[in-house]
């Protein structure tokens, strides 16, 4: 019994916590509009409700700590709401702080984690000054009049007619209609009319349904913002609400307010159909103006819901089935290859079909995971502006392309790196105002955060106008490290790359920003991890600028399956520059640096895949077998010995490490047509294999004691 | 204190040998299918293989416990087992016989020089033939494992 119980409430705390990400998000994005003074009181009653929620339903959970904070948080928006308290600019700031101690409390709830008992606890403080910060001013009575319905005198009675619409679902969320009927007519005199005219026959009735609309007429001294905190849950969402104050506001008694409508026409015998008409009739006023926004964004959204929460579980098992459909399809279409056209024209045409079928149905289940990158960008304007506060900067942020959609786990793999790329630029690319304007730029730096679909890919910029990299500095420093070897030619693309480096930082104070040089290596490894590449590419004086490009899906890959002796393995495609066979005079075995292949002038450097991963029976001479060139994300070309091409297929990605662990020089693993797996080569892995190999007999780490076979 | 709980073990052999696996473990045993080699992967490591669908990589025992690779064939045999939430197979001779011991007759493992001491929870005797019973946390653990014993004859 009890076992029964606490398994029912994690369930209900997983949508819990799914509901406390989408509030804290919400609140977040209209906190900062609140912030830039653009909130209206709509905006501090979007942020009340939730935080409210979110207290609400932490109260049912016993999450004492979260609940607490949530109370003295939402006493002090309802202030706000209330208008007994200003929103300044400091105060707006005091709120993105609570919200943020919020988000850790929730954090903390999920993860079972016990909080610091003091966590937040200025906040906290901060938030209740925000009260007391009223408290010269004259006692505020028990309920003040709200700031939202200026055009009500507050203290007077006024007439509104509220028409409440559930959408269907609206009993299985958990609402009652009778309770907010209860509440409504406690606010003053009112009378109800029902709109029947949604009632099924009763054969057809769900009993789980909300089928019925009301008219409410309500005569009351509360004002707008009661009426409408009485719907404060359900509007929007779970039901159509409408308040338009009909009546004027009269200052005398209720009495002389009676006489400025109609009264209702007995509802229950009226037709159902001629309901909203009467409405109509009984108003006397045009809707418009008086319609909220609210009520707006209801009629807009209405009863039908354009979308629906599906849990990521479901949605992954079905991207999982996709995958195995392009397996089987691949099965299909190498069993089939031995026949022609010509003897088998339904079969060969039934496969074309199904193989374009399937790539559809794979790229619009893809496309179900895709999500905006808005929900990664969004930080981005609060980032700049604390960092640009704390370092003394002048930014501005340019923001374009929000709308570009990318695979979920790719945006939520993305939250750190473009985060640190914003605050590298910040840091260590945008200058003081003083010496941006001694160098004729302008005080204030601009930071353009982009992102574009190109060529299958999604392509994010992080661009900024700063100084650029310091090339000669980034040198000193990876020598200084023993990165790189004293008087190594370099070029000045390899150079920037250099920051990418484990452990490398110019900057000359560490800051609490950035410049533990922790920061560049990990948002290259976070990048690597999705599949995706990184370059960064400079202009001294006039800014750096960091590509991001990205798969759009994780789950399927266009690759090409080469032959290395029994083994066979699937190369990126979009690693993939072009494949050759060499001559004797192009591929050559230079001293002290190994294989390398003379390319229209260019030497690159051959990898053996063969000797790199110690596999037998491969073709060891390099005019017999085929080079293929490839491209890593650092923007260097190498070429892949291998013995064959056995060509290019869509490749669903396996994971490796779920039941076993990385493998160097490996990224993922795939399962081919036979069914057999092959393994997906990693090329920059393989291009630092590839030189520790060439580094010497001496220098061979531990790992890889073949290279001196 | 006595334990009377009886435990079930699925064993096999490995020569001749008989190990033990915990019933629980196990989720399925299937013949020896080929798989694809692992570069850089110790000699014990036979590579992965699909099983339907998922990834899931195959050690080798007999080379595991050092006695050299197994010359696999199709009536060789993979114990597809559990551990913790990772899915891994066990590639063995054959499978013997299913036990049920109560947990008073699991003797500990006496210190051995034996290659396969480490990879021990207990030892029982069944009918007179003593059965090893395997710890797979040991087994499978893939993080720790030493990449410097090489396998040069995995591409084989």
């Amino acid at each position: 019994m009890a076992e029964d119980q606490s398994y029912d409430l994690s369930r209900f705390k997983a949508t819990y916590f799914e509901e406390c990400a989408e509030l804290l998000a919400s609140a977040e994005e209209t906190l900062s509009r609140l912030q830039d003074g653009e909130g209206s009181v709509e905006d501090l009653n979007a942020v009340f409700r939730c935080v409210h929620s979110i207290k609400g339903g932490g109260g049912a959970f016993a999450f004492e700590d979260l609940v607490h904070f949530a109370h003295v948080f939402e006493t002090s928006m309802d202030a706000l709401r209330s208008g007994r308290v200003q929103l300044t600019p400091h105060v707006a700031e005091i709120l993105v702080r609570g919200n943020d101690v919020l988000g850790d409390f929730v954090r903390a709830a999920q993860e079972g984690e016990t909080l610091p008992p003091d966590h937040g606890a200025e906040v906290k403080t901060q938030l209740a000054a925000i009260l007391t910060g009223d408290a010269d001013t004259p006692a505020p009575a028990a309920r003040p009049a709200p700031v939202a319905a200026p055009a009500a005198v507050p203290s007077g009675f006024a007439t509104w007619t509220i028409r409440l619409t559930p959408a269907p679902g609206l009993l299985r969320t958990g609402n009652d209609p009778l309770l907010m009927i209860r509440e409504l007519s406690g606010l003053g005199e009112m009378k109800v009319a029902v709109d029947r005219s949604r009632l099924p026959l009763l054969a057809d009735m769900d009993a789980q349904t909300a089928y019925l609309a009301w008219t409410f007429t309500l005569v009351t001294d509360k004002g707008r913002a009661a009426i409408e905190e009485v719907f404060e849950f359900v509007a929007g969402d779970s039901a159509d609400v409408v308040i338009e104050q009909t009546g004027q506001p009269v200052e005398a008694e209720e009495g002389d307010g009676w006489g400025l409508f109609a009264p209702i026409p007995p509802t229950p015998d009226a037709p159902p159909a001629a309901a909203a008409p009467t409405h109509q009739g009984t108003v006397g006023h045009p809707a418009a103006p008086a319609t909220s926004a609210k009520g707006q964004e209801a009629g807009a959204g209405g009863i039908h819901t354009s979308s629906i929460r599906v849990d990521l579980d479901r949605v992954d098992r079905l991207v999982n089935m996709v995958g195995e459909l392009v397996i089987t399809q691949a099965m299909l279409g190498q069993q089939a290859s031995g026949f022609s056209i010509e003897s088998h024209p339904e079969l060969v045409q039934g496969l074309q079909e199904l193989s374009h079928h399937t790539r559809e149905l794979q790229e619009s289940v893809m496309a179900i995971r895709a999500q905006p990158v808005k929900a990664l960008f969004s930080r981005a304007p609060r980032l700049v502006r604390d960092l640009s506060t704390k370092l003394g900067k002048q930014a501005r942020l340019v923001m374009s392309g929000e709308g570009t959609e990318v695979d979920k786990t790719v945006i939520e793999q993305l939250s750190d790196p473009l985060t640190h790329l914003i605050r590298n630029s910040l840091d260590h690319g945008i200058e003081t105002p003083e010496e941006r304007i001694a160098q004729g730029k302008p005080a204030e730096g601009t930071i353009h955060l982009a992102a574009e679909h190109r060529s299958g890919r999604v392509v994010i910029q992080v661009s900024d106008d700063g100084k650029g990299i310091d090339r000669k500095r980034v040198l000193e420093k990876a020598i200084e490290k023993g990165l790189v070897d004293r008087g190594a030619q370099m070029t000045d693309e390899q150079i920037d790359q250099l920051i990418f480096a484990p452990g490398f930082s110019t900057a000359a104070v560490v800051s609490d920003v950035s410049g533990r040089g922790v920061g560049m290596d990990v948002v290259r490894k976070n990048i690597q991890d999705v599949g995706g590449r990184v370059v960064v590419q400079s202009t001294p004086g006039q800014g750096s600028r960091f590509i991001l490009s990205l798969p759009l899906t994780l789950a399927v890959m266009d690759g090409m399956l080469v032959a290395v002796g029994n083994e066979r393995y699937v190369l990126p495609l979009t690693n993939i520059v072009e494949s050759l066979r060499p001559t004797a005079q192009q591929a050559r075995t230079l001293v002290n640096v190994g294989d390398v292949l003379t390319l229209r002038g260019d030497y690159i450097r051959l990898i053996r895949l063969y000797e790199l991963f110690g596999i037998k029976n491969a073709i060891t001479d390099t005019t017999r077998g085929l080079v293929v060139v490839v491209e890593t994300e650092g923007g260097d070309r190498i070429g892949l010995l291998v013995d064959e091409l056995l060509g290019q297929q869509q490749v669903v990605i396996k994971s490796l490490d779920s039941n076993y662990r990385p493998v160097e020089g490996i990224s993922a693993a795939t399962i081919l047509g036979d069914g057999r797996v092959a393994l997906i080569l990693d090329v920059g892995a393989l291009r630092i294999m590839g030189e520790r190999l060439m580094s010497g007999a001496q220098l061979v780490a531990a790992a890889s004691p073949q290279a001196a076979e | 204190m006595s334990d009377n709980t009886i435990r079930q073990f699925i064993s096999f052999t490995i020569g001749d040998e008989e190990y033990g696996v915990d019933i629980m473990a196990i989720r399925e045993i299937k013949g020896w299918t080929a798989s694809t080699a692992l570069p850089n992967a110790p000699a014990y490591m036979r590579g992965v293989i699909n099983l339907r669908g998922a990834i899931v990589p195959i050690l080798d025992l007999r080379a595991r416990f050092g006695r050299g690779v197994t010359d696999a064939s199709a009536r060789h045999v993979i114990m597809v087992v559990a551990v913790g939430n990772r899915v891994a197979g066990l590639l063995v001779d054959a499978v013997a016989d299913i036990l049920a011991v109560p947990g008073d007759d699991i003797q500990p493992v006496p210190q051995l020089e034996h290659a396969a001491a480490g990879f021990l929870t207990g030892l029982v005797t069944v009918e007179g033939r003593m059965v090893a019973l395997l710890d797979l946390d040991h087994v499978f653990a893939f993080d720790e494992m030493d990449l410097s014993e090489i396998n040069t004859d995995a591409a084989a």
